[in-house]
């Protein structure tokens, strides 16, 4: 089986232990190109460990991941860079560089591939903020930005180098609905602007509503659910109906 | 060889120094290949050397004056004051200088090193940094090491220059040694091959301090408690490989560099 054209990557059989626990169990799921997949699941389900996965941030017990076509599971560090620049990863708490600014943060990854010159640096530092509504935040320090900034900020340093995939890791957790409703319009507005694919694990289904394409839910190690956002809220299932519902069958 | 692994204390410490090991040599590969940002080198090389002077020119004034008062209330009930100078001299650059400025940049640098990297560790700063391509022993420990190994050597010579400056100022001020003799004799015991010895010996430390000091900080887990642990495993790890190295190093050195005779 070659590598289908509308699939950027491709996981089979992905797992992975931890500390001796089974996190994964043999994960399958196919990333459309230029989509939004969102992956539902329980907090401390693995859904943060899959998404590192997808960077090559952690080596799998066994499976194959396939990023256009090309196996990464057992690449070393060196040779997963050329992966890396295609793939842009926002942390969840943004883990912006804390001895830089702002301005030091967003331009690092265009320094790093070599650019030079200040007035475009400038310029496009300036651009990536405007998107992420920063503008005029260059000179701060990451210690002196709220969460709901210092995710912004992040997500400016993320797509300042124009990746083909973002992987979001919890994008809204612990922010206000206002500022996730800006983060939401931002994924949607990347994917319909820029074609960018998004991969975005959350639990929080007024985010999954609002920018999923298609959902998967990752329940004990697997992907116990695939599909569009109209079959997730039509299905019968009691587990999907539960997590959707937000019930935990705890007798108080 | 099943046995020595059946002692966790063993597996812990093998495990460590093939880890130590391996980190040594990516980052000798690393400098090898040319993989130096040299304006960090710089940064480091800021903070590292130029930041430790006091430190260091503390730790020899005081070294070189206790050591020679020491050595002077010894030596003068034989009649031999004026053989203080060769003795505090080849004792500063063949041993107490390199390891009392290795000892002291291990608790000032090591730690330094082994706490800012190992914050970035645990708030997913280094995995930002791999997420972005770039690597985290070209990004981090390539500079440090480089750094290390530049100040090293120069801090040593200033911790004994000011050492030997507060012996002859002891011996000949306070203790009323005569001061012509004094330097006539530490001239004529100390040689260019002690010198080596010293500065030998500083870069060799250089390289154990970043080393280890990056090294914990790359495998600092747990938080806050695992910052602060790693801090004082480096500080802790350095300081006792450095005295126990250092004894090692003398041996073999001493082969190349045999104690001299008195040049006269």
């Amino acid at each position: 089986m070659g590598p289908s054209g509308d699939n950027l990557i491709e996981v089979r059989g992905l797992r992975q232990i931890l500390a001796g626990q089974e996190i994964l169990r043999g994960v399958d799921l196919d990333i459309p190109r230029g989509r939004t997949l969102v992956l539902l699941g329980q907090s401390g389900g693995g859904k943060s460990v899959f998404l590192r996965h997808l960077i090559g941030l952690m080596k799998p017990v066994s499976g194959s991941i396939r990023v256009e076509g090309q196996e990464i599971a057992g690449l070393d560090e060196r040779r997963l860079e050329p992966v890396r620049r295609k793939i842009g990863m926002l942390f969840q708490d943004g883990a912006l560089f804390d001895s830089m600014t702002v301005f030091g943060n967003v331009s690092f990854p265009l320094r790093e591939r070599g650019v030079r010159d200040e007035g475009l640096i400038r310029r496009r530092v300036g651009e990536a903020l405007e998107l992420v509504s920063l503008s005029g935040q260059e000179s701060k320090m990451p210690a002196n930005l709220s969460g709901g900034m210092r995710k912004r900020a992040a997500l400016a340093r993320v797509i300042i180098s124009e990746p083909s995939c973002i992987l979001y890791d919890e994008p809204t957790a612990g922010l206000d609905p206002i500022v996730s409703d800006t983060i939401n319009r931002l994924i949607r507005r990347l994917q319909s602007h820029l074609q960018v694919t998004s991969i975005v694990v959350t639990h929080d289904m007024i985010s999954t509503n609002h920018i999923a394409d298609r959902v998967a839910l990752l329940r004990s190690g697997r992907i116990h659910f695939e599909g569009t956002l109209g079959e997730l809220h039509s299905s019968p299932d009691p587990i999907i109906r539960d997590f959707i519902e937000g019930r935990s069958h705890e007798i108080d | 060889m099943r046995f020595p692994y059946s002692f966790p204390l063993t597996r812990a410490f093998s495990l460590y120094m093939g880890q130590a090991a391996l980190l040594a040599l990516e980052t000798f590969a690393s400098i090898l290949a040319g993989r130096i940002r040299w304006r960090l080198v710089l940064r480091q090389i800021v903070e590292i050397g130029f930041g430790s002077q006091a430190v260091v020119i503390v730790t020899g004034i005081f070294t070189g004056a206790v050591f020679t008062a020491q050595i002077f209330f010894q030596f003068n009930a034989l009649n031999m004051s004026t053989a203080v100078g060769p003795v505090v001299s080849i004792a500063l650059f063949r041993e107490l200088g390199p390891v009392l400025t290795g000892l002291m940049v291990a608790g000032r640098v090591g730690a330094a090193m082994s706490a800012e990297i190992g914050t970035m560790k645990v708030t997913e700063q280094i995995d930002a940094l791999r997420a972005l391509a770039v690597n985290p022993i070209d990004y981090l420990v390539v500079p440090r090491a480089v750094a290390m190994m530049v100040s090293m050597p120069l801090l040593v010579g200033e911790c004994i220059f000011f050492a030997l400056s507060a012996s002859y100022l002891v011996a000949t001020r306070i203790l009323n040694v005569n001061s012509v003799f004094f330097l006539h004799h530490m001239e004529a015991y100390t040689h260019g091959k002690d010198m080596v010895m010293a500065l030998t010996k500083g870069f060799v430390f250089a390289i154990i301090v970043a080393i280890v000091g990056c090294q914990q900080g790359l495998t600092t887990r747990n938080g806050a408690v695992g910052v602060g642990r790693s801090t004082t495993d480096a500080v802790v790890i350095s300081s006792l490989t450095i005295l126990m190295v250092n004894f090692f190093l003398t041996m073999a050195l001493n082969i190349i560099f045999p104690a001299g005779q008195a040049r006269y």
